[in-house]
């Protein structure tokens, strides 16, 4: 009777030693984080969260540069954010004091908005550049942050007024 | 063990060596996140779109996408009064540099920003044969670069076109809605310098998202909704040409 089944205790040894070895392969294989939440490595979203950010955000801004928001508040940037000209900026919050901003040319930033295109929203306030400024730099006549005429601007500077009359 | 004064004394410092070495390991915090409380999707306000590109620079700049490569774009459609039906479609660099004047200015024309749907049941993610894509618990797609095998699976199972292979870490990449940001409070690199306000990231879970009386309130629509692939980055006013 027990020489009949020698060969399948024999059997069964073999297979518990391959599930052990199994076991004991996939405990050191798998991650541990895996299925912390589902069918992926839990850590993961540790490591996309720990990426370091470029763009500050404009409350970082807003929190130094108050009399630009003072200004902002009188036109319609107002709802532009400070990084949509200036560009990443969250290492100058960082460290203001070695890293600065660099100057911007009006004559290439504002286009980037205001240039005319018939796919823009009609009421957005678009210019051919050509026929309005001649490509002059925006700041001769606009205050970037709040961007209305500034006559003051144009008394001081050789453009005059008419040059600057086009599509509004 | 007796913890005596002087015992105390050594064990302090040594406990509080320790425990920086605990924290050395750890990735940045983000503290008070919880990412059961959040369901994050984006809505895009196609007639804010002035098609200024600084989403996409933002994006490359942000999140360090390789030239030639976006996670983020702006297509320029032109809708001809006689041809409705077959819209032409251009994104030169990616809307990167902003768009020239069209030669037709007849017709309709419009900008439709596109980045990752955040799908709820996203095709890319039912496609990875490794797990190396996954929908977080906050709703958002997320690729694990140190498992993806780089096959591209996920890339063709995208009906959106909105994942690319890098070709640095031939790993597969896409919009990972500024996890690193919004998990700290702010908003993504996209939303933050978009001038007109025409992209608004969403938190469908926060009821005092603004959101929510935006979609009970105008008529907004997804991208392909025919797929079925419970897209979360919401449309307003978007032409049916749109595809």
């Amino acid at each position: 009777m027990l020489k009949d089944i020698e060969h399948l205790i024999r059997l069964a040894v073999v297979i518990a030693i391959a599930l052990v070895a199994f076991v004991i392969l996939r405990a050191a294989v798998v991650p541990r984080s895996f299925g912390e939440y589902g069918h992926y490595r839990g850590a993961a979203i540790d490591e996309i969260v720990s990426r370091p950010i470029a763009f500050a955000g404009h409350e970082t801004c807003e929190g130094c540069h108050t009399d630009v928001v003072d200004q902002k508040k009188l036109g319609k940037h107002v709802v532009v954010a400070c990084e949509a000209c200036h560009g990443a900026q969250a290492k100058h919050a960082d460290d203001p004091g070695s890293v600065q901003p660099a100057k911007l040319d009006t004559a290439v930033v504002c286009v980037r908005c205001h240039e005319a295109n018939a796919a823009k929203p009609k009421n957005f306030p678009q210019v051919a550049t050509a026929d309005h400024s001649g490509g002059i730099a925006c700041d001769t006549c606009h205050q970037p942050h709040r961007p209305r005429i500034e006559t003051a601007k144009i008394d001081a500077g050789k453009t005059d007024s008419a040059k600057t009359e086009g599509r509004k | 063990m007796e913890i005596t004064r002087r015992r105390l004394l050594v064990l302090l410092p040594a406990a509080a060596v320790a425990w920086k070495f605990v924290l050395a390991g750890t990735p940045e915090a983000a503290p008070n996140y919880k990412l059961t409380e959040h369901w994050w999707g984006m809505l895009i306000d196609i007639p804010k779109c002035i098609g200024c590109g600084s989403c996409v620079r933002a994006c490359a700049e942000e999140n360090d996408v390789p030239e030639g490569y976006y996670r983020t774009w702006i297509e320029r459609y032109h809708v001809a009064d006689w041809k409705i039906e077959k819209p032409e479609v251009e994104s030169p660099d990616g809307g990167k540099q902003g768009f020239p004047p069209h030669a037709d200015d007849d017709g309709k024309n419009f900008f439709v920003p596109k980045l990752c749907n955040h799908c709820v049941d996203s095709p890319c993610t039912q496609v990875c044969p490794v797990g190396a894509t996954f929908i977080s618990p906050d709703g958002v797609v997320l690729v694990d670069k140190s498992y993806c095998l780089g096959c591209r699976y996920c890339v063709q199972a995208c009906p959106y076109g909105c994942r690319f292979l890098n070709p640095k870490t031939n790993t597969a990449e896409k919009c990972t809605l500024c996890y690193h940001r919004i998990t700290k409070g702010l908003t993504t690199a996209c939303c933050e310098v978009c001038p007109t306000g025409a992209r608004q990231l969403a938190d469908l879970k926060n009821p005092r998202d603004p959101i929510h009386e935006f979609l009970k309130t105008h008529t907004v629509q997804v991208l392909k909704p025919h797929m079925a692939t419970g897209a979360k980055v919401f449309y307003n006013g978007m032409d049916g040409s749109v595809r």
